[in-house]
């Protein structure tokens, strides 16, 4: 089974590639205060993820989620509860 | 902490923009459907949505003018609590024999329309599969129901599939949300193709043909037409503000029961029903529609032409021909630029910066109309083309 550092890894590469070059990214970074990521940013990055882990992400949880830390959480409460993806 | 605070970032943006920025424009005087007047100055109007040109047609305005002296400037209420005006009925007894749909509902605006259907339907138990690109009143109805929200790349049916495969069973009931026409690149959806994985996959599928009603399909009934899918489609939306010349919205659905939306949608049942006077020039343009095909034609005569000379000028465009024709620049500042620099030209089109844009790219988004001229057409060509080499603004093929 997945483990949420192993998700949190996996999102913070994710980010990475989205951020401003060179910008550091911690599991408490703040994705729109700090890294300056747009809405539309932060949902097509739900999407890579979605294809990551095979997983559906919905956009609902952005409303809870603000930091890698956050998003690796809710995205392994989603494949916990998912039918047979983890 | 202060009331606006939160904005801070917004007004830094905004001061940033000299006085002559679009995000305030004004068109001081119209003087057709495709002439105003900006700054003091005489433009083409290429940014109005004003797909038919029906704005200024005689027997609109003869009808609007009738019914404000007949009914007065405003319904003062809803229909649920103050009744339907008698036009509010005859408009969407016409939307049903025009459609050939058992049940069409009224609304107030087009975005009213999308929030008192999908936020009434895409309630919190319920997914909805939109397509990226979807214009901000359907995210802002998917938030309203409370929904399940997944997005699918743009116009990409295979990653729409993917993504219906991955719900399991839930695909079966999932709720399938596309444009006939995208408003900001002009192109439009695979909507044969979207149908196919629905027949198989199951889901229910609307359309929002805000952009497409009156542009597309033998009769202008929209894109589902045009493609031969229309009874695939269990719900069609539009809007009154662009082909057809006023202000409202409606949705169209085979199925009867659509009609309990009336008691169930709080954007139709807490807000003020259109004006009378609007409805019935929106009666008057739905009959252009129906009578006129020549309107249409000559709309994707000027579309091609338009497409054909800013390619030509080496503009990278969107990627069809389209009554929306979105030409792509480096960036805000040079769009701003540009955008100003047609205004003194004589043209007026649309700026749309990122984050509103698709793939965050600056766009400058011209509309066509029937009514423009073959020489309004060349005279826009001309604008973009002069300004093409010397400010050299334009990225070709990024």
């Amino acid at each position: 089974m997945i483990t949420q550092e192993a998700i949190l890894e996996r999102v913070i590469m994710l980010i990475g590639r989205l951020a401003p070059p060179g910008t550091p990214i911690y599991p408490d970074t703040d994705l729109a205060q700090d890294l300056g990521m747009e809405s539309i940013k932060v949902m097509d990055m739900l999407m890579e993820l979605e294809d990551e882990f095979d997983i559906s992400i919905h956009l609902n949880i952005l409303m809870d989620v603000r930091t890698p830390a956050q998003l690796s959480h809710a995205i392994l409460n989603l494949m916990e509860h998912a039918d047979g993806t983890v | 902490m202060g009331l606006f605070d939160k904005f801070g970032k917004l007004a830094a943006e905004r001061a940033s923009l000299s006085d002559s920025h679009p995000f305030g424009i004004r068109i001081d005087e119209m003087y057709s459907p495709t002439e105003g007047s900006i700054q003091g100055k005489r433009v083409i109007l290429a940014g109005t949505n004003n797909y038919l040109g029906l704005t200024f047609d005689p027997d609109g305005i003869k009808a609007a003018q009738r019914s404000l002296e007949l009914e007065g400037t405003g319904t003062t209420g809803s229909r649920m609590a103050n009744g339907s005006y008698a036009g509010h009925s005859a408009l969407e007894e016409e939307l049903v024999d025009f459609l050939g749909r058992r049940s069409v509902i009224v609304f107030s605006t087009g975005y009213v329309a999308n929030l008192g259907v999908i936020g009434t339907l895409a309630s919190a138990r319920e997914v909805v599969l939109l397509d990226a690109d979807c214009h901000a009143s359907i995210y802002d109805a998917c938030k309203l129901g409370g929904a399940e929200i997944i997005r699918f790349r743009h116009n990409d049916v295979a990653d729409l599939e993917r993504r219906m495969v991955r719900l399991g069973d839930r695909a079966r009931e999932a709720i399938i949300l596309v444009e006939g026409i995208y408003s900001m690149l002009g192109d439009q959806a695979p909507l044969r193709e979207i149908v196919e994985v629905k027949r198989r996959l199951g889901g229910y599928l609307l359309v929002d043909e805000a952009h497409s009603f009156g542009v597309l399909g033998a009769k202008g009934r929209g894109l589902a037409e045009e493609l031969g899918v229309d009874s695939e489609v269990d719900i069609l939306l539009g809007t009154f503000s662009k082909s057809l010349g006023a202000v409202g919205g409606f949705a169209a659905c085979h199925d009867a029961q659509m009609d309990l939306l009336r008691y169930a949608s709080r954007p139709y049942i807490f807000t003020a029903s259109p004006a009378p006077s609007a409805i019935a020039s929106v009666r008057s343009a739905l009959k252009a529609i129906k009578e006129r095909p020549e309107l249409r034609r000559q709309l994707w005569t000027n579309a091609r032409r338009l497409y054909q000379g800013l390619a030509e000028s080496g503009y990278q465009l969107g990627p069809q021909a389209s009554p929306v024709i979105a030409v792509m620049l480096k960036s805000p500042h040079e769009g701003l630029a540009f955008w100003r620099a047609l205004i003194e030209k004589g043209v007026y089109v649309n700026l749309v910066l990122p984050p509103a844009t698709p793939g965050a790219v600056t766009l400058i988004r011209c509309s066509v109309s029937a009514a423009h001229t073959p020489e309004q057409i060349d005279q826009i060509i001309e604008a973009f083309a002069s300004l093409r080499s010397p400010v050299d603004l334009v990225t070709v093929g990024a």
